[in-house]
């Protein structure tokens, strides 16, 4: 990581970073208001991953000519800066997967298989995203254990007297739960929620696959048990994200996908396994999207962090009063404490066809369920459009997202 | 806003605001949930047979203003008509909607051409399918079916 002095925020700058911004749609600039689904990448993760396949690839762990070394190396630098960014004791602490879907479903399969049996139970909350539903259901019609669920206020918000009630009146095992909500963008009190939940005797996993991207995240003062999130939407590449968990809770789990370099030695006798995290990375594991990855850590770590979150802030600000502005729009999911997602309905207009107009303006937004099925029920709503912003959003382009939806207005008001 | 006109035109926003046949139909003889899992959008189909004939066709739920528009135009063009037709009705439609060329004929669909707009825009294709979709599960005696 770069020693020297952050650079302040500098919209054109930080723009001029991101290829893809240059690019045209509908005959005009491309207004992106959709990484919370996926972030942009900045020039510098494409080209490391380009320089990887151009010049260094090689299969890492068992070559020994220069560029298997190399690329060995370069992995395992990969998660070593990685495990500095999220502040890991050690860099062996952070297990490579494809990201928080199978961050979760890794935890799931080996922590959960070993520990969740008939009699405990599961905490989930409302506003999980399906990828911290499933693979808990899942894994609990084979064991038999409980699920309970954490509602959420009318403004989006965990009830968090209900949450220390479930605590209490339930053998809780695990917590498991979203930093910040990737539908509403509302962020959970995680650290409270950690310090109840461990005085209860429960463990804490963090789906922080929408927090990472917004703030930085230090797992030691979070003082969580696991914390998964993905390459993609920190402006890295697709099929690469981390679970991290503490030394002691690896230890003693079992392996997840058996193959290739997790293993110590294979006979038809019987076979011994690495420890973590290779126990966990069976076979050739996305290597150029490690190196994406180290690639994003040494953009962002030039950049100081709290004028980037700054910018967002004062653009979710900006944004929450305009939409305001345009007639019959609600917003859903108005949280004290938010990142700069915001999902909105309107009665003139459903969300699927805001989505229509909008990119007819070159303005790409997200409409739908986003993956949280039970939250927008809560809602009442079958679906929302949300705006989601990066630091690399501007003003500007919020104010083309506002004309966008007082045309889609006045379409459906003829 | 040139494709904006082709999807959204005036038949599909009339009928998104004042969908026809709008609601439950209780003494249905056959109905069927359609789902778009892509989006959350639900669409109940209520129909009652008589003999070989869609006497009465009524819908509800939520959506777009093309499924709902969709379904609107479908109840109009179904209703009263023999389930041979219907059935023939389905086919084209979805046809129309999912297949490489341009309609050949779009007067002869009448108002339905209106929907063929939607061909352009890739995404909402299924909106557009949903309820004929349902529509053909109901009266194959399915009560549940998805744009999948
Ligand atoms: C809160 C949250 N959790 C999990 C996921 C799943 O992430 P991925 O699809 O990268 O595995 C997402 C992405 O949509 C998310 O927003």
């Amino acid at each position: 990581m770069p020693t020297h002095a952050a650079k302040p925020f500098d919209s054109e700058a930080l723009r001029s970073d991101f290829p893809i911004l240059k690019t045209k749609t509908k005959g005009g600039p491309l207004a992106y208001f959709d990484s919370a689904a996926t972030a942009q990448k900045p020039s510098s993760v494409i080209e490391a991953i380009h320089r990887f396949y151009s010049q260094e690839n090689a299969s890492i762990h068992r070559g020994i000519y220069d560029l298997a070394s190399e690329a060995t190396l370069a992995y395992e630098k990969a998660r070593e800066t990685l495990a500095q960014f999220i502040n890991a004791q050690a860099s062996h602490e952070l297990t490579f997967v494809r990201g928080t879907t199978e961050g979760i479903n890794l935890i799931a399969q080996t922590w959960g298989r070993q520990n969740l049996k008939a009699g405990d139970t599961l905490l989930l909350t409302r506003m999980e995203h399906h990828a911290n539903i499933v693979p808990w259901q899942l894994l609990a019609e084979e064991k038999g254990f409980n699920i309970e669920v954490v509602p959420v206020n009318p403004a989006g918000e965990l009830e968090m007297d209900a949450f220390e009630t479930l605590l209490k009146e339930h053998p809780v095992k695990l917590v498991a739960l979203t930093h910040v909500s990737n539908a509403l963008g509302t962020i959970n009190p995680v650290k409270d929620i950690v310090k109840k939940a461990h005085a209860a005797g429960a463990l804490v996993l963090l789906d922080g696959a929408q927090a990472i991207p917004h703030f930085r995240v230090d797992v030691q003062d979070l003082d969580c048990d696991f914390y998964a999130f993905s390459g993609h939407k920190l402006f890295g590449p697709t099929g690469i994200g981390c679970i991290w968990a503490r030394e002691e809770i690896w230890k003693p789990l079992p392996p997840y996908q058996g193959g290739g370099a997790m293993i110590q030695r294979v006979s038809f006798e019987g076979t011994t396994y690495q420890d973590a995290p290779v126990r966990y990375e069976a076979g050739t594991p996305h290597i150029a999207g490690a190196l994406g990855m180290t690639a994003v850590v040494d953009y962002l770590t030039q950049w100081d962090a709290s004028s980037l979150e700054a910018h967002e802030h004062k653009l979710l600000e900006y944004a929450t009063a305009k939409l305001q502005e345009v007639p019959t729009l609600k917003i859903i999911g108005t949280a004290k404490e938010k990142v700069s997602v915001i999902s909105f309905v309107m009665d003139a207009a459903h969300p699927h066809d805001l989505a229509t107009i909008l990119n007819e303006e070159g303005v790409a937004i997200r409409a739908g369920h986003h993956c949280c099925m039970p939250l927008m029920r809560h809602f009442g709503v079958a679906g929302t459009a949300r705006a989601s912003f990066a630091f690399y959003n501007t003003e500007a382009e919020v104010d083309r997202l506002v004309t966008g939806l007082h045309k889609a207005k006045d379409l459906f008001n003829v | 806003m040139s494709e904006l006109s082709e999807i959204y035109q005036e038949i599909i926003l009339d009928h998104n605001k004042r969908p026809r046949n709008f609601g439950e139909l209780p003494e249905s003889t056959c109905s069927a949930d359609g789902h778009n899992p892509l989006c959350g959008d639900e669409l109940t189909i209520y129909v009652i047979v008589d003999g070989d004939t869609v006497c009465d066709i009524r819908f509800e739920g939520q959506g777009c203003a093309i499924s709902k528009a969709s379904a609107s135009l479908m109840t109009l063009k179904v209703k009263g008509k023999p389930l041979a037709e219907v059935k023939e009705a389905i086919l084209e439609v979805c046809d129309m909607l999912t297949a490489q060329e341009e309609p050949a004929d779009l007067d002869a669909l009448g108002d339905l051409a209106a929907l063929s707009g939607v061909r352009q825009f890739p995404m909402r294709i299924k909106c557009a399918t949903l309820a004929w979709h349902t529509l053909k599960a109901a009266l194959e005696g399915n009560t549940k079916t998805t744009t999948e």
